[in-house]
């Protein structure tokens, strides 16, 4: 409507969109923190190529580290985002999965003996077993939240609570312990190759999720059913079963997840194991300004929120930041990010900008 | 201030991002008139209307209130409401689950304890004095959507408005529920409330208001007396054009239907809903144009609902292009060309937050199925194709679906379903919360569809715009079919009489 | 319709819970090969069935000497950690009908429920009330009960603050001894400095207080102690391995890892080998953790860590020698019992000491 009037102001909008773009604040986030970290410390990026004690080069350095830590938390982030999308809530048994995952990766690895001189089964078989059992989990919440419409943090309070023990239960309560070498390689180093594994897979499953956005039509479905099922089912979409495969799909990230976290010890320890992801994987798509009653999403800034929480964390830990007053810190810089991306701080900040550009419009109107 | 007035507003100005949606307008309400604001969608309306409650901000302008020196400041709903300015919406925002007397209450006793019996008593009254059907202790969702209303208005009265805002009350009302309404208006005219009356319905302007005021395109067009304007000149002047096209549309239209015994496009029978319909039969055949009619809650709507597959059939078959289908969810209609434009527009019809182009793509992308996703490139596409077809208003594909005018929804849903190049349309209520222009503008979209061989079924309250559409109309009651009326038989009074029912159908 | 879902969720808690029980039954069948079905019954009545008949039947059993002793165990979840599955493993051998029990088992990380439990053994009249309590406060008014009911309570594992007269003897180990054997040993090292990245569990908890405690001490005292990082991983593995990362990516140098259990002593040198340091005997890097645990004790007896802290979980011995005690009508020498804690180096462990202080 009347466009070709207000072209003047097109040019500044573009600087001005890239603020209202949702993946602002986590770019922004990661861009303070990088700063920050390069005035204290101009070395924080340096990466070096070393050997590790196997006599592997190995890439390390704190970008290294966080990129390497991050990876389990960017992977649920993938499975988060869609199930927040399209559900309208999120799945706080993720950490508790992992748990379960872990375990049945090591429960089939080891058989019956917690400390097995020899696997049981090839690590493959292991890894599509524990994808199965996640996903079997993953559709048990699915189907509370979509067939039987409980909330989702109700319907995966259940497991929430009785995950951890059910992975003990599955290893007879023992804690499995794997020295063949070749395990570990998912969570450390494949000999040779000089990049920790797990950045490797995650980013293997974000160009699996890009993929998947791009040629199949899960992007448009979850949103359409999460901002409106009723318009969504009259349009020949299945909202409960887009709800339901959601959940399996945060079941699949869980089991990578799990198999990367389990590989890295070679162990679990049941009640520890991925210890509050949870919310760090809810707070990853808050991070990336998606809002957590569901709708539209932005895949990369979940992502990228992800990288945020663990860049934080090892920035915290470079500082030396007294160790009982870590999560205080966490917490202050959380709600900065939180805020700044909630939409209303937004909309009063573009206001604050438009203000004297109105002004000057209503003037050139008249 | 003028001599008079309640309210004045001068040189309101609001700007949304690429649009200036409020452009210098003014606005005078005197004691004790009904004043209607009329205006095409998009006009500015719904957007003064938000400025005068503080909804929105005013980017500029001034509001004067009688009783009070200087402009006001209004920020907020809450703010409004203490200077005596009350709405009621289209959508009630009424608590359905508290009971009336709560709802009347709700949110204005100062102090913390309540008491029930001095509260229940003093609704009771209200209530009487306005002759309102419903008790203060039944629960406010039980009552009749036109009970709503009025209790909404009978609290706004209750605040000692001065100013009663009312956002097409009428849309979802019957005949009778509208005239009850009516009265209640011309009550609290008396009484000196200054009613600012938004509405679509001409007849019922004419009815009931004193003046007029007219925006267009976010610009004041003028402010009328109603007996100097005229019904034509109204609509012009909204329209901001001559009104030939407002002549019998019908004329163009050829109105072959295919008669053939393979003509029948589609043929139910003996088919019910869990919704409660009784089992009925239904045929239409290309190029033909029909329509359901019949009071609110007649069934009009579950029965096409039964048709699409929206609601679950309990009995019944379908035959598509002769051959028996089985129809349990909507894409199983939708893959057999049966296209559903849904009553509710914002409830079942727009993916709000979603982009006007991913609202247009929706259907004919399930239709395509998951693995097949249509590109960016080509979706813009088929949304630049249809934006300029039927001239939706919009800043640009990309603009979220919600932030554009009812009609202009209405627009992209209708839209959305032409790209799916259905051989049957159901369009159920189509028009409702339309302006005039666009009204016309769908009424001849479907007589040219009819003339391209496509079927449609039309669905609105407004009978003399079914009459101008449809070639047969099916009258329907109490969740059954009762009548079907062709050729001759369509006129205004016949229809009214088999409706209504009984001896008076002679 | 929400009342159905109501009712649904509540079946479907309800087998969630069923899990957990069959969690620990099972882990008691499994691990424990001794262990009879009488306690997994028992088990069973105690969380669900009002046992109050069988309780008087109970009473006069009691009085013929020579039947069967019961006792009502309560313990934190066994699911906690490796040293808590070690601990009710050993209780649920010793406390067996073989040897003359009849025990209850009860399990909780929750002071309230336990005290709850608490109540109820007392009301079954247990003769022996085996306390291995999550929380120190609030256990003296059932403790009172027990008392005027005539059970005698034994505390094991941690102690309360209740007075000392509710009790007839508390079999603990003392952490703070645990943490300055450590601190002993790292001293007799003799090296010219230490310089310590000082892994600590979860922050409060009664083995970081004394773990950390004997560690702080020494550092305050000598100058050629120092920390070059102090921070908690709650126990978690991975996190060790991040702090100890991140301490290696800013180059500071250190030659000691001070660990409060064996899981993050595994984390730090998982860092460790990534960076290429050598650590163990020989190496640049004193390794040290706590626990005992089977595998970290392989470890020792590899070279690859220098040191191991022993947290005794079997207990289970020293309470029955105190109840057999008092049937025979003799007090506990001393009320406290401390238990016999080891630390083993890495140069002097033998395979033997693996198989049996390993849990």
């Amino acid at each position: 409507m009347k466009a070709g009037r207000l072209e003047p102001r097109e040019k500044q909008s573009k600087l001005r969109s890239l603020f209202r773009r949702q993946i602002f604040i986590p770019i922004a986030a990661l861009l303070v923190l990088v700063i920050f970290n390069l005035i204290t410390n101009p070395s924080f990026f340096a990466v070096k190529l070393d050997y590790n004690s196997a006599g592997n080069p190995v890439f390390t350095g704190n970008l290294v580290t966080i990129l390497d830590n991050a990876s389990e938390l960017a992977i649920l982030a993938i499975g988060m985002t869609l199930v927040t999308a399209a559900s309208g809530g999120q799945d706080i048994s993720v950490g508790a999965a992992i748990a379960i995952a872990g375990s049945v990766t090591l429960r089939v690895l080891c058989g019956d003996n917690a400390r097995p001189e020899t696997l049981q089964a090839p690590i493959i078989v292991a890894f599509l077993v524990c994808c199965v059992a996640s996903m079997l989990f993953g559709a048990f919440n699915g189907t509370l939240v979509a067939y039987f419409k409980i909330q989702p943090m109700v319907a995966t309070l259940i497991l929430y609570t009785a995950g951890r023990s059910i992975a003990a239960w599955i290893n007879n309560n023992t804690l499995p312990n794997i020295s063949e070498p070749s395990f570990g390689y998912a969570g450390n180093f494949i000999p040779g190759i000089p990049v920790p594994t797990p950045i490797l897979i995650a980013i293997a499953c974000m160009i699996v999720i890009a993929l998947v956005l791009k040629f199949t039509t899960l992007g448009l479905y979850t949103q359409a059913v999460g901002i409106n099922p009723n318009s969504s089912r009259l349009n020949g979409i299945n909202p409960a079963f887009i709800k339901f495969i959601t959940y399996v799909i945060l079941g699949l990230c869980v089991a990578v997840a799990g198999f990367i976290k389990v590989s890295r010890f070679s162990t679990i320890n049941y009640s520890v194991v991925a210890k509050d992801i949870e919310m760090d994987a809810i707070l990853a798509v808050a991070l990336g300004g998606n809002a957590l009653s569901g709708g539209k999403f932005n895949m990369a800034a979940s992502i990228l929120g992800a990288y945020v929480i663990q860049f934080l964390t090892t920035t915290l830990y470079a500082f030396n930041v007294d160790s009982s007053a870590l999560p205080a810190y966490k917490a202050v810089v959380v709600i900065i990010l939180v805020v700044l991306s909630a939409p209303t701080f937004q909309q009063k900040l573009t206001r604050l900008k438009k203000k004297p550009k109105m002004a000057a419009a209503a003037k050139e109107g008249n | 201030m003028q001599e008079g007035a309640v309210l004045e507003m001068r040189g309101i100005c609001k700007y949304f991002p690429g649009v200036r949606a409020l452009q210098d307008v003014d606005f005078t309400l005197r004691e004790g008139e009904i004043h209607a604001l009329m205006g095409e969608n998009g006009a500015g309306k719904s957007t003064l209307i938000k400025v005068l409650t503080g909804v929105y901000e005013k980017d500029n302008g001034e509001i004067f209130l009688k009783g009070r020196e200087g402009a006001v400041n209004i920020r907020s709903p809450q703010d409004a409401q203490n200077v005596g300015i009350s709405t009621v919406y289209q959508e009630i925002t009424l608590c359905p689950n508290l009971t009336v007397a709560e709802n009347m209450f709700i949110a204005r006793t100062k102090s913390k304890g309540v008491n029930w019996g001095a509260m229940n008593r003093r609704a009771g009254e209200i209530l009487r004095s306005l002759d309102i059907p419903a008790a203060p202790t039944q629960q406010l969702g039980s009552c009749s959507i036109a009970v709503q209303q009025m209790v909404a208005i009978a609290r706004a009265v209750d605040m000692e408005c001065k100013v009663l805002i009312l956002d097409e009350p009428t849309s979802s009302l019957d005949e009778q529920e509208v005239q009850k309404l009516f009265k209640l208006m011309l009550d609290l005219k008396k009484k000196g409330v200054g009613i600012i009356f938004v509405t679509h319905f001409l007849e019922q302007v004419y009815e009931v208001c004193d003046r007029i005021t007219v925006l267009r395109d976010g610009q004041l067009v003028g402010e009328y007396v109603i007996e100097d304007l005229p019904r034509v000149q109204l609509v012009s002047k909204m329209l901001g054009k001559d009104l030939d096209e407002m002549a019998d549309i019908k004329k163009e239209h050829t109105g072959e239907v295919d008669m053939s015994e393979s003509g029948v496009v589609l043929e139910a029978h003996q088919l019910a809903s869990v919704a409660g319909i009784k089992p009925f039969d239904f045929q239409i055949r290309k190029g033909e144009v029909n329509g359901f009619t019949g009071l609110l809650g007649s069934g009009r709507s579950e029965s096409v609902r039964a048709l699409f597959g929206a609601d679950r059939t309990t009995s019944g078959t379908i035959k598509i292009g002769g051959k028996t289908v089985k129809i349990h969810k909507p894409l199983d209609a939708m893959k057999h060309g049966v296209g559903y434009l849904p009553e509710d527009r914002k409830r079942d019809g727009i993916v709000g937050d979603l982009s006007v182009r991913d609202n247009i793509i929706l259907a004919m992308q399930v239709m395509r199925g998951f693995f097949r996703p249509i590109s960016r490139a080509k979706a813009e596409e088929y949304a630049q194709e249809y934006i300029n077809l039927l001239e939706i208003k919009t800043a640009s594909s990309d603009t979220p679906i919600k932030s554009l005018s009812g009609g202009n929804q209405q627009k992209c849903i209708l839209a959305r379903w032409l790209l799916t190049n259905p051989s049957y349309l159901i369009l159920d209520e189509p028009t409702r919360g339309i302006d005039i222009g666009t009204k016309i503008e769908i009424q001849k979209l479907v007589l040219k569809l009819a003339d391209e061989g496509k079927s449609v079924t039309f669905i609105s309250s407004e009978i003399d715009e079914m009459l101008r559409t449809c070639s047969r109309l099916i009258v329907m009651r109490d969740r059954k079919i009762v009548g079907e009326l062709k050729g001759e038989d369509l006129t205004q009074a016949k229809i009214m009489a088999t409706i209504a029912g009984g001896e008076s159908a002679s | 319709m929400k009342k159905i879902l109501a009712l649904l969720l509540v079946c479907a808690m309800l087998f969630a819970l069923a899990a957990c029980t069959q969690t620990n039954n099972t882990t008691s069948d499994t691990s424990n090969n001794t262990t009879n079905d009488t306690s997994n019954t028992d088990n069973a009545d105690t969380n669900t069935d009002d046992t109050t008949e069988d309780a008087t039947d109970d009473t006069t059993d009691d009085t013929t000497s020579g039947e069967l002793i019961k006792v009502g165990i309560i313990n934190n979840d066994p699911n906690e950690s490796g040293y808590r599955t070690a601990n009710d493993a050993d209780m649920k051998r010793v406390f067996c009908e073989e040897n003359g029990y009849d025990a209850s088992f009860y399990y909780s990380l929750k002071n309230d429920e336990q005290i709850a439990a608490a109540q109820k053994f007392v009301q079954d009249e247990v003769d022996y009330l085996l306390i291995s309590a999550a929380g120190t406060a609030g256990w003296d008014s059932v403790l009172m009960d027990a008392q005027n009911a005539g059970i005698q309570v034994i505390l094991f594992d941690r102690t309360i603050d209740a007075d000392p007269s509710l009790y007839v003897a508390s079999v603990v180990s003392d952490m703070a001894l645990e943490g300055e054997t450590a601190v002993n040993w790292l001293d007799s090292q003799g090296l010219e400095e230490y310089n310590i990245i000082h892994i600590q569990g979860v922050m409060g908890s009664a083995a970081q207080v004394g773990r950390t405690g004997a560690l702080d001490e020494k550092v305050a005292a000598n100058d050629n102690w120092n920390l070059v990082t102090q921070q908690t991983a709650e126990w978690n593995a991975e996190t060790a391995q991040q702090i100890v990362q991140s301490v290696i990516d800013s180059g500071k140098e250190f030659n000691v890892i001070y660990a409060e259990n064996d899981d993050m002593a595994k984390g730090a040198v998982a860092a460790l080998d990534k960076a290429n340091i050598s650590h163990g005997v020989d190496g640049d890097v004193i390794i040290m953790g706590f626990d005992c645990n089977k595998w970290a004790l392989e470890e020792l007896l590899a070279g690859r860590w220098n040191y191991d802290g022993q947290c005794n979980p079997f207990q289970a011995s020293y309470i029955d020698e105190i109840i057999q005690g008092l049937e025979n009508g003799q007090a506990p020498e001393s009320q406290v019992i401390i238990l016999e804690e080891k630390g083993f180096d890495a140069t002097t462990i033998t395979q033997e000491d693996v198989d049996n202080y390993g849990i």
